[in-house]
């Protein structure tokens, strides 16, 4: 399924993604990572702990009703995917976070922007590893 | 005060999630498609919120402590392990199998779509295999 190159969205969207990672270490001292918050969420140290992580999503999940009423549009959405490659990936990709320490937010954005070896590291594996399973489910199996 | 705050953080991220299209696993997965229907948009999607977070982060570490807390939460490990390693090699392959990540998935789910809350009981499924998994492994080899 072909989708439009959006630089301008992406430029802007991006640096909202960055805005919200240096708002949460400036104001809490934490990572923006997605696996961490999520994982944190279930397995809190305390109530107080629970509830900033309990905020934080309770924010992302309104986000795309915040984005309909400034825009009228839900944001695109396409899953190009069929309900078995939903469940294993996501199965492999809790997996893979959990062994990895982060994902795309975590090692990604903020690790990379802390200059964190670990994170350049994990960044470059994962975003290799997600081209080659690309490569092969599209181009070699034709799913 | 703390929580309206992380309510607000977490609405911006997720507009930035929802508005560059990270949330679309259409266009996810053609980012990495460089053999076929290619869209470079994620690129700038990173590379805007790295130097953001970049200039950000060196102003806020000019701080001696967050606002609302005693110390930054920083991890301080920087060595290279097969564990990091393997964690993000295997995450790669479902990301590119699936077409979402942990922090597209999330804003996603707003979307109240039944494909993304497959795919969020599958990720949630997943993190706690492995952290069983892991204890497991700790346990029986305490050298490690």
């Amino acid at each position: 399924m072909e989708t439009l190159f959006t630089p301008y969205q992406a430029l802007g969207g991006g640096a909202l993604i960055g805005l919200a990672s240096v708002l949460l270490m400036w104001t809490h001292g934490r990572i923006m990572g997605a696996t961490g918050i999520l994982a944190g969420f279930f397995t809190p140290s305390s109530l107080a702990d629970w509830s900033w992580r309990a905020a934080i999503l309770l924010g992302m999940v309104s986000a795309p009703v915040a984005y309909l009423l400034v825009s009228g549009n839900m944001p695109a959405f396409n899953v190009p995917v069929s309900t078995n490659m939903l469940v294993i990936g996501g199965l492999i990709v809790g997996c893979g976070v959990t062994l990895g320490s982060g994902c795309t937010s975590g090692h990604g954005v903020c690790g990379m922007a802390r200059l964190s070896p670990r994170s350049i590291a994990a960044t470059l594996t994962f975003m290799l590893t997600t081209a080659i399973t690309v490569y092969i489910v599209r181009h070699i199996l034709g799913m | 005060m703390k929580i309206v705050t992380a309510y607000i953080i977490g609405l911006i991220f997720g507009l930035g999630i929802s508005i560059s299209g990270m949330s679309n696993p259409a266009k996810v997965l053609n980012f990495f498609d460089l053999a076929g229907s290619w869209d470079g948009s994620l690129g700038l999607v990173m590379a805007a919120a790295l130097i953001v977070a970049f200039v950000g982060y060196k102003l806020v570490f000019a701080q001696n402590k967050p606002i609302f807390d005693v110390n930054f939460y920083v991890p301080a490990n920087r060595k290279l392990d097969v564990k990091l390693l393997s964690g993000a090699a295997i995450f790669g392959i479902g990301w590119g199998i699936s077409g979402f990540c942990p922090g597209g998935s999330l804003p996603a789910i707003g979307n109240g779509s039944i494909e993304i809350i497959q795919f969020t009981i599958a990720l949630i499924a997943g993190i706690f295999l492995a952290k069983a998994a892991l204890k497991l492994f700790t346990k029986t080899a305490p050298n490690s």
